[in-house]
């Protein structure tokens, strides 16, 4: 048996391999292991349908958020399209569904691939350009995209919607919340974990030379070009994967959520979170989604006011301006986000009582 | 032939205002390289202000147009100096993210006060400045339009090629710190480009006012129709915002009048994805040349 490992007093690397491991300590390892072993066994039965609920979005979410993170936090490419990316998700696995009959487990990766085709189509124009000209481009994706939900209706049956038919994984029906969450949270883990080993490899190591000094990653021998499609292509992947199981979670899809106010929601996430790191975008989902929850709770109250109910209260400017301040908040006050808070309360724990 | 006229006339105006909006985005663009997505938000933060001076406390136009950009002006100024400043230095993509998220706020301020309503001016313009000629009748409102975005333009452009402050803001835009280091105050030229660019954005935020009567969801999304405007002109060029403008007006109004209505806003988005697989630095923008 080999010696457990726990965190030294510094950094201590003298191999390459030490560098890019993903558990720095067995204690990590095991954690993870023992933290799987609750979230499948423990938490599906100890919580309520509403619970659940919200956990399985925040599951949907954070899948979306890492293919975010991976284009914005690690590539340094902003994108304003992520709403849109994932509605191309949803509607590519409805329309496979209920067109072309195609069963859940084929459907969701064919979803995403289509979203990773229609993400590097709006990425071609862009990213031999410099700078910010992806943003703009997946802002014109945006609405393009949206116009073409709406109006293409032969395909998407317009504002009419789509409803997907029952879903079930090699004869288990999916029809509840709690057979939805171990379905989400798996393709959570796998998507995580592909993430993270990406980000492990050259791939990922051009992405971030990309987002440090582009000149200097090209001059390192890095094609930018390819490479940016590429990070943008992931990330619309995971737009896609999102989309579908999101489309598939609710049974019926309509236009309205995919449109900018979600893309700046995604933003937001990334940015609460922590740009280029894939926990971050976990972090982010979870507070986003609890935040829109927590919103719509306090919506409910203050529409029982009679105040507010008589002057035409509504949910949209408070999720606006919680949004706006929550992205504004970060970036002032801490822009690494909830990822380094989270790093910075772990080492107080274990350097304490000498902090330095 | 009357309806192409019409047609036409129409799309010149509306281009010069979306080329007058998109002029106070190129400031700041020009100035620190920022795109700022709360463009639509800021002018429609000055529409309001004149709504509330015309209307609420019935000041007299000559009175309340400058009071309205002036409130513009220092909003600019209070906006760069609370949420700006402490991020120079710091990557851009913060502070275009710093932008949304500031334009998410705004939205949210404004919605919170005068919801999602359309209000509209009390009619003041004078009539006599209407052009008649022949089959073709041009409203005042047009008529002021394009005559302050000719004025403003010839202001910004010798502003930038003479004034010392000019100058210093096309440094700043070039390198940040190169500029810091040869003595250019760069707060100061922040400070001044997002006021002067708050104030020609509230000044677009009242004309387009008068004209379509202003709602928050309104002004917000011409606010990022400025992008194709921008990227067809060239980001960083005042007079390529005006005749940038002009195109996707014509553009808009043309696929409105003769194609399908459902199709006019989604046309400018079209063209700027045209754009930039066909001219990517825009008709008039600085072609940027990098060898490594």
């Amino acid at each position: 048996m080999r010696k457990l490992h726990f965190h030294p007093c510094g950094n201590f690397n003298e191999r390459y391999e030490q560098e890019l491991t993903i558990f720095e300590t067995d204690f990590g390892r095991a954690s993870l292991v023992v933290g799987l072993v609750m979230l499948f066994a423990i938490v599906p039965y100890a919580s309520g349908p509403y619970l659940i609920y919200v956990l399985n979005m925040v599951a949907i979410t954070a899948i979306a958020a890492i293919g975010l993170n991976i284009l914005t936090g690690f590539t340094g490419q902003l994108s304003l399209g992520h709403g849109a990316f994932i509605g191309v998700g949803a509607y590519a696995a409805a329309i496979l569904a209920t067109k072309a009959g195609f069963p859940f487990i084929l459907a969701v990766p064919a979803a995403g691939s289509i979203t990773a085709f229609v993400g590097v189509l709006f990425g071609l124009p862009s990213g031999r350009l410099k700078g910010l000209y992806l943003t703009i481009a997946t802002l014109a994706g945006q609405f393009i995209i949206e116009y073409l939900l709406v109006h293409w209706e032969g395909l998407t049956e317009g504002t009419m919607g789509i409803v997907l038919p029952g879903v079930s994984i090699f004869g288990i029906a999916l029809d509840s919340d709690r057979s939805f969450f171990y379905v989400v949270y798996v393709c959570l883990i796998v998507m995580t974990l592909i993430a993270v080993n990406i980000m492990r490899t050259s791939y990922g190591r051009a992405f971030i030379a990309i987002r440090d000094n582009d000149r200097a990653a090209e001059g390192m021998g890095i094609p930018i070009f390819p490479y940016k499609l590429l990070s943008f292509g992931i990330s619309s992947f995971y737009a896609g994967i999102a989309g579908a199981l999101w489309a598939y979670y609710m049974i019926s899809i309509t236009t309205e959520p995919f449109n900018l106010g979600l893309s700046v929601e995604y933003i937001a996430m990334i940015i609460i979170g922590g740009l280029g790191s894939i926990t971050g975008a976990i972090y982010g989902a979870i507070f986003i989604t609890g935040l829109n929850e927590g919103l719509r709770w306090l919506t409910d109250i203050l529409m029982g006011v009679d105040i507010f109910s008589k002057a035409g209260f509504s949910m949209a400017p408070l999720r606006e301006l919680a949004f706006g301040s929550a992205i504004v908040l970060f970036i002032l006050l801490e822009p690494r986000g909830l990822a380094e808070v989270w790093r910075i309360i772990r080492s107080n724990f274990r350097l304490w009582p000498f902090s330095y | 032939m009357d309806f192409f006229i019409h047609l036409l006339i129409n799309g010149i105006s509306i281009g010069f205002l979306y080329g007058l909006a998109a002029m106070g985005f190129v400031m700041i663009f020009k100035s620190s390289s920022v795109l700022n997505f709360a463009h639509g938000e800021l002018m429609a933060l000055g529409a309001f202000v004149f709504l509330v001076l015309i209307g609420w406390a019935e000041l007299p136009v000559y009175v309340a147009f400058p009071l309205a950009l002036a409130g513009s002006f220092l909003l600019g100024f209070v906006v760069e100096r609370i949420f700006l400043r402490p991020l120079i230095g710091e990557p851009l993509i913060y502070v275009i993210m710093l932008t949304v998220g500031l334009a998410s706020i705004f939205k949210g301020i404004m919605l919170f006060i005068w919801g999602g309503n359309l209000y509209t001016f009390p009619d003041f313009l004078p009539a006599g400045l209407a052009i008649h000629w022949g089959s073709i009748n041009i409203p005042p409102v047009y008529v002021v339009s394009i005559a302050i975005g000719l004025i403003f333009l010839m202001l910004f452009g010798l502003f930038f090629k003479y004034s010392s402050q000019g100058i210093y803001m096309r440094s700043v835009a070039d390198n940040q710190p190169a500029a810091l280091s040869l003595g250019v105050h760069v707060r100061k030229v922040f400070a001044l480009s997002w006021a002067i660019a708050a104030l020609v954005a509230g000044m677009s935020g009242i004309v387009l006012g008068i004209i379509n009567g202003i709602n928050v969801h309104d002004l917000s999304s011409i606010g990022l129709k400025v992008f194709p405007v921008v990227i067809l002109g060239g980001l960083d060029s005042i007079g390529g915002a005006v005749i940038g403008g002009i195109i996707i007006g014509l553009l808009e109004t043309f696929t409105g009048g003769y194609l399908s209505t459902s199709l006019r806003d989604v046309v400018p988005y079209v063209a700027l994805v045209f754009i930039l697989m066909v001219k990517p630095y825009g008709l008039f923008g600085l072609i940027e040349i990098e060898r490594v």
